[in-house]
């Protein structure tokens, strides 16, 4: 394929980008094994994964800065597999901050308009108002060493966003930041990528962040694609083990399954699709769906309460010294303590099973 | 619970402050005080001695002037300083060796630069081996690298004429040189910026690879670039082996042979040959763009 600049979507509406079975090899290490997504215009991708999964390559690859083994990527239908970094007009933040350090903040975001031959004036305008777009208007005439980290990722997501690229890239851009200013950032983010348009690619380690931003989720390992789904369905419907294990805080309690229904504390509840074991197993069952109530004949045992402000979380040991982790409001915490006598019952939300 | 804590902080804090009261100095804690300044500043005295006692000897003999033989002191000319003009050859060389730095600092940016970014960027397991590379000269004697290097130099005078004979081809040797000195000074710039990630976010605005080098990462490395410059600059002012040994009048070869006719302007032409390069060398650390460089500050995150 020639080397051209794509057209940015610059309209608002974002473009389809489909990997069609990408492979990627580094040594002996297998880092993209057959990777295929399509991702609709507009829509956020969150891939989310342990530490080399292959998410990051993924990204990389879309962006050109990586090669691939094998696959194609297709952007607004065009294949740009082959196509340089500098041509394909990725917009991308980085987890590293990757601002100029010899640039102010207005002149950063204008690199990118500069480079297309923009004139000083409009692409001095464009570069204020996209600062505008970010609230950092005020910081134009500060260089990035005068900024603190949160502001330098927001001037780093304006700059991606004033190229008026195809499709935006986020590579771990909050994991450097503090827990308050990585919360405000993401909405911030979510709440311009909703307002642009734009298709979105965001990689993550971080769950929350990816359940929270993610139209659809994927969940990756070891180079391969577990699971893509909306954040509720990735959380109550997992597909393989590797997603109901990964995928926010599971107990596994001891059940017997039968391949349709499984026996979990005493109640059958639904099985999900995906688990082949049969007879004795460990049932995945998310915290929030354990019911714990204090009882003097009750059968587990509070060892410990911990408070979560809205929400309280109790450990109880079950007589085979199993622990489960219950979660409820904290209004319904009342009369748990450590050494307190307990029953314990099973939502009847459908649950996956692994092999005892 | 608290309480407790509290009243246990109260009754430690007269101890606390016990504590924190400067101990008594004895008569042998002062004399070891003492005796610590007088080995600091003798050690002090003994560097700057031994740093300035010579260029203070050369001073005094290159303005040496009549013996009187009553008061038994020598009177004190410039004269030494002023016939350096009047040596043609020693005003040539020290152009020529003023070009052959200029060219060398050139030379060795142009090679280095593009080569430790690329390097950086594009193949970071390559870096040991560029590494060693650059650091290969100190390990090699200057009379071994004449010896090697020599043909070529004939090759040069015989087939390119005035070009090839001239004076300036030192600079393809000077800049073999000093490949160890800039390659440590454009290093530690390169190491502290995260180029790779630099180079990717300019890539992905646009930048073709020569933007990205000369936009992005040289502005960057400005500092490096300096030191790398003043220490190039430096080499090339006190090399004199090689010159010597390939027969080309740089300006330490023209002083080791005014010296042989004239000791008095060789010594003068040495301290102004010093005294110039410590001049240029100041000027260009002190006022040169990017001579000055930006650090990361703790800016706290803004309130919400």
């Amino acid at each position: 394929m020639t080397a051209t600049t794509m057209n940015p979507a610059a309209t608002g509406q974002g473009v389809a980008v489909v990997f069609d079975d990408l492979h990627r090899w580094y040594g002996p290490v297998h880092a993209l094994q057959g990777l295929s997504i399509d991702i609709a215009p507009g829509e956020l991708i969150a891939l989310l994964g342990p530490s080399g999964c292959g998410k990051t390559t993924a990204l990389r690859a879309l962006g050109g800065l990586d090669e691939l083994d094998d696959g194609r990527i297709l952007v607004g239908g065009k294949d740009i597999t082959g196509v340089p970094t500098n041509k394909r007009n990725m917009g991308i933040v980085f987890q590293a901050y990757s601002l100029f350090p010899n640039m102010t903040a207005r002149d950063n975001v204008a690199y990118g308009l500069r480079l297309r031959g923009m004139d000083k004036k409009a692409r001095t305008r464009k570069a204020e108002e996209t600062l505008e777009m970010v609230g950092l208007a005020v910081q134009a005439n500060r260089y990035p060493h005068q900024m603190s980290g949160g502001q330098q990722q927001r001037i780093a997501l304006a700059r991606a966003l004033a190229i008026e690229p195809s499709v935006l890239l986020l590579d771990e851009p909050l994991s450097a930041l503090d827990a308050k200013v990585r919360r405000q950032l993401r909405e911030e983010i979510r709440r311009i990528q909703i307002m642009v348009g734009i298709t979105t690619l965001f990689v993550t380690h971080d769950q929350e962040e990816a359940l929270a931003m993610g139209d659809r989720v994927g969940v990756m390992s070891a180079g391969r694609l577990e699971q893509i789904a909306p954040p509720a369905e990735l959380y109550e419907r997992p597909q393989t083990r590797f997603v109901a294990e990964f995928v926010g805080l599971t107990n596994r309690i001891p059940a017997r399954t039968d391949g349709t229904d499984v026996e979990v504390l005493g109640r059958r509840i639904p099985l999900l699709p995906g688990a082949s074991d049969r007879g004795a197993v460990q049932a995945l069952v998310r915290p929030e769906n354990v019911r714990v109530t204090p009882g003097e004949n009750g059968s587990g045992r509070v060892l410990a309460v911990s408070f979560l402000g809205s929400l309280c979380r109790a450990q109880v040991a079950l007589p085979d010294e199993t622990i489960v982790v219950a979660q409820m409001a904290a209004s319904e915490s009342t009369g748990l303590h450590p050494g307190v006598a307990v029953d314990l019952a099973v939502a009847p939300a459908p649950v996956f099973v692994v092999a005892s | 619970m608290s309480g407790s804590v509290n009243t246990q902080m109260g009754a430690a804090a007269p101890e606390g402050g016990a504590l924190l009261a400067k101990p008594p100095r004895g008569r042998r804690s002062r004399r070891a005080s003492r005796r610590q300044r007088f080995v600091r500043y003798l050690i002090l005295i003994l560097v700057v001695g031994y740093l300035i006692a010579p260029l203070f000897a050369s001073l005094e003999f290159a303005t040496r002037g009549d013996f009187d033989r009553t008061t038994k002191t020598y009177g004190r000319t410039l004269d030494a300083f002023a016939a350096i003009l009047s040596y043609p050859n020693l005003v040539e060389s020290i152009i020529v060796t003023l070009q052959i730095a200029a060219l060398t600092v050139v030379g060795m940016l142009l090679l280095l630069v593009p080569t430790m970014v690329w390097t950086v960027v594009r193949v970071p397991r390559m870096r040991r081996v560029v590494e060693f590379l650059c650091l290969l000269p100190l390990a090699i004697p200057a009379i071994v690298i004449v010896v090697g290097i020599a043909p070529i130099y004939r090759w040069l005078g015989q087939n390119l004429g005035a070009v090839g004979a001239s004076p300036l081809t030192l600079t393809l040797i000077n800049i073999i040189l000093v490949l160890p000195y800039s390659y440590r000074a454009l290093d530690s710039d390169l190491r502290g910026l995260d180029t790779a990630t630099l180079a990717d976010a300019a890539r992905s605005l646009g930048a073709g690879w020569p933007r990205t080098i000369f936009q992005v990462i040289v502005p960057n490395i400005r500092g490096g670039i300096l030191s790398s410059s003043v220490l190039a600059i430096a080499l090339v002012l006190g090399e004199f082996t090689i010159s010597s040994l390939l027969s080309f009048n740089t300006v330490q070869v023209v002083i080791n042979l005014v010296g042989q006719r004239d000791a008095y302007v060789a010594v003068a032409v040495s301290l102004a040959a010093l005294v110039f390069a410590f001049v240029l060398l100041f000027a260009i650390s002190r006022f040169a763009p990017g001579a000055g460089s930006r650090t990361q500050r703790a800016v706290e995150e803004p309130a919400a």
